[in-house]
């Protein structure tokens, strides 16, 4: 097999994405599927951002996911009925908690940064569980939709139309990645690859590396809201499971399914998850232990994930 | 008012002995093989379950001294054959693993057991009052405490005095140094794990006792372990005691004034503890 050139490999996963609807009906999908895979893989490849750039264990990127999801639905259904004002609040609430709160645990590393993570996380999926007259508590949040965008020269009818909303998602998808891939070339990048390799080198060589750290979970933290704000979009719906533990797990499976070490990686591995998702809920019932299983297999035997492994595969 | 708050209180330490116990074995594991083992909640349901089938035929005393074994028993083969492959490997793996073990142990009860609450008797003396002032005193209640008490002396007494839980304690501060001078590391982690596990199970049959039986039993007592072992300081044992005890009462002190803040608490409570001590009330900076 020829080795696939990166530049090759990035046309080709655009052109797939720029197509998808298009494709997707033939082959037993359908757009909104492919709208999850995409704001999922963005929500994956935003932490990988953290976990496979910067070398830090996030298990708690839910909390700032579900806060994007309740911050435009509850801006939508209460303030003001606007699918870009909600997007707006959502990506807002979802930085300024991860900017504070990555005050507190960017002290920690390793284990103790994963475990303080997950913990902070559980705190909203607690309000959102609890505050039953705003958030609906346990039924979720209902009784909103988002909304026709007004661009000016027309509107968008994003409502109605399940591929203006795609590719919605696909420009927020593109933006953000670009972002993220802009950073990782930049010096700031760089710097964070080098906080990974190896940490207490960075520090002697004057690298104030918990600021960077901060920075980087803020980065990631903040496009994983944006992922959180477009799946309440998709759905018209908010569901405080958004929040929990499990869905910070999915999210690191994900990542690690696909590759962590790859930039693409997480988009691959949020397709697969998403798909037999999809496939083995409407199958059977053990939904949990099947994913269970998944994930032992995963970490037992497919550690590399997919790139990774091609990538071994396909190297000199 | 004051019958109310001492009521929440002694509630309090009771949930707060449970976490703790809970909490104690987490922290065992962490320490000796660094791994969070997120299935813990599992085998404390698994605990309570195998009390559930044991009790008609050795009834309630015979099934608390049998069933904690037998999930320590099960934790030592699902340790021997699949936890060991992750030692020494980024914690990521084996945070994703025991992530995967849990949702396979809680389904798993789910698809045996049924979702229903499953009633779980207790002797009939245990559970009425002792006083009429202080109903809420029930011998269930106190017997928890105490038993939750000798466990956590012993399990100190063991450490500090036995030669195996001297070269636990050393373990947790240089794995390699115990293994060279000649101890065998591998059925030292295996039998650490196992007394984590033998707690879980502990714990869970005590739970099954108090809140019933149902699936999601572990992975409800599971967070507020975490935050226990985080507040007490990762890596110290009395912390993590310690840890347990101060969010029992202070979430048992909440639901008096503020009872839809119950959970929340806890991780508030977390927020200041680690803006004020980053590695925790007892923890030593360095270790993890």
């Amino acid at each position: 097999m020829p080795r696939l050139d990166k530049r090759t490999g990035d046309v080709l996963v655009w052109i797939l994405l720029l197509t998808m609807p298009f494709w997707l009906n033939h082959i037993g999908g359908y757009t909104a599927l492919g709208s999850r895979v995409l704001i999922l893989a963005l929500a994956a490849m935003s932490l990988n951002f953290l976990l496979g750039f910067t070398g830090v264990l996030s298990f708690g990127h839910a909390a700032y996911f579900g806060l994007g999801v309740y911050g435009a639905g509850l801006t939508i259904k209460y303030l003001v009925p606007s699918t870009l004002v909600g997007m707006a609040v959502g990506v807002l609430a979802g930085a300024v908690t991860a900017a504070v709160l990555g005050l507190i645990i960017v002290r920690l590393r390793g284990i103790y940064f994963a475990m303080v993570t997950i913990a902070f996380g559980q705190v909203f999926y607690f309000i959102a569980y609890r505050w039953n007259d705003v958030t609906g508590g346990d039924d979720g949040l209902s009784g909103w939709s988002r909304l026709p965008i007004d661009l000016g020269i027309g509107t968008l009818d994003i409502l109605r139309g399940d591929q203006a909303f795609y590719y919605m998602v696909l420009v927020c998808f593109a933006v953000a990645i670009g972002i993220m891939a802009a950073l990782l070339r930049s010096p700031f990048g760089r710097t964070l690859l080098a906080i990974r390799e190896n940490e207490r080198r960075a520090r002697f060589l004057g690298i104030p590396v918990n600021w960077h750290i901060w920075a980087s979970w803020l980065v990631s933290c903040t496009f994983v809201s944006l992922a959180g704000t477009l799946y309440a979009l998709l759905n018209n719906f908010a569901d405080p499971h958004d929040l929990r533990w499990d869905q910070s797990g999915d999210f690191v499976i994900m990542a690690v399914l696909g590759g962590m070490r790859s930039f693409w990686g997480p988009l691959i591995g949020a397709a697969i998850f998403v798909v037999l998702q999809d496939y083995v809920s409407s199958q059977t019932q053990n939904w949990m232990s099947f994913i269970g299983i998944f994930f032992m297999l995963v970490v037992l035997f497919f550690r590399r994930g997919v790139l990774g492994m091609i990538r071994r595969k396909t190297a000199p | 008012m004051t019958q109310l708050i001492l009521y929440n209180v002694f509630n309090g330490l009771i949930i707060g002995a449970f976490y703790a116990l809970m909490a104690l074995g987490l922290s065992l594991i962490l320490n000796l093989s660094g791994v969070i083992n997120f299935a813990h909640g599992g085998f404390l349901a698994l605990g309570g379950y195998l009390a559930y089938v044991l009790i008609p035929y050795i009834g309630f005393w015979g099934a608390l001294v049998v069933s904690p074994l037998l999930t320590a028993l099960i934790g030592l083969v699902i340790e021997r054959f699949l936890i060991r492959q992750l030692y020494g490997r980024d914690p990521l793996y084996s945070l994703l693993f025991t992530f995967g073990l849990a949702f396979v142990l809680e389904d798993g009860t789910r698809f045996v057991w049924g979702p229903e609450t499953l009633p779980f008797s207790i002797p009939d003396w245990l559970s009425s009052p002792l006083s009429g002032q202080f109903f809420f005193l029930t011998g269930y209640r106190l017997f928890m405490v105490l038993l939750v008490t000798v466990a956590v002396i012993a399990l100190f007494w063991m450490l500090s005095r036995t030669r195996t839980g001297m070269r636990i304690r050393a373990g947790t501060l240089d794995l390699e140094t115990v293994s060279v001078l000649g101890v065998n590391v591998r059925i030292l982690r295996n039998f650490n794990f196992g007394l984590g596990i033998y707690l879980a199970g502990l714990a869970g049959v005590l739970a099954a006792g108090m809140l019933g039986l149902q699936p999601t039993i572990g992975s409800e007592l599971i967070m507020p372990s975490f935050v226990a072992i985080i507040i007490g300081g990762l890596g110290s044992l009395p912390g993590t005691l310690l840890g347990g005890l101060l969010i029992g009462v202070a979430s048992g002190i909440t639901s008096v004034f503020f009872p839809s803040a119950t959970e929340a608490v806890i991780y508030v409570l977390m927020g200041l503890v680690l803006s004020v001590r980053p590695h925790g009330l007892l923890g030593e900076e360095g270790r993890f």
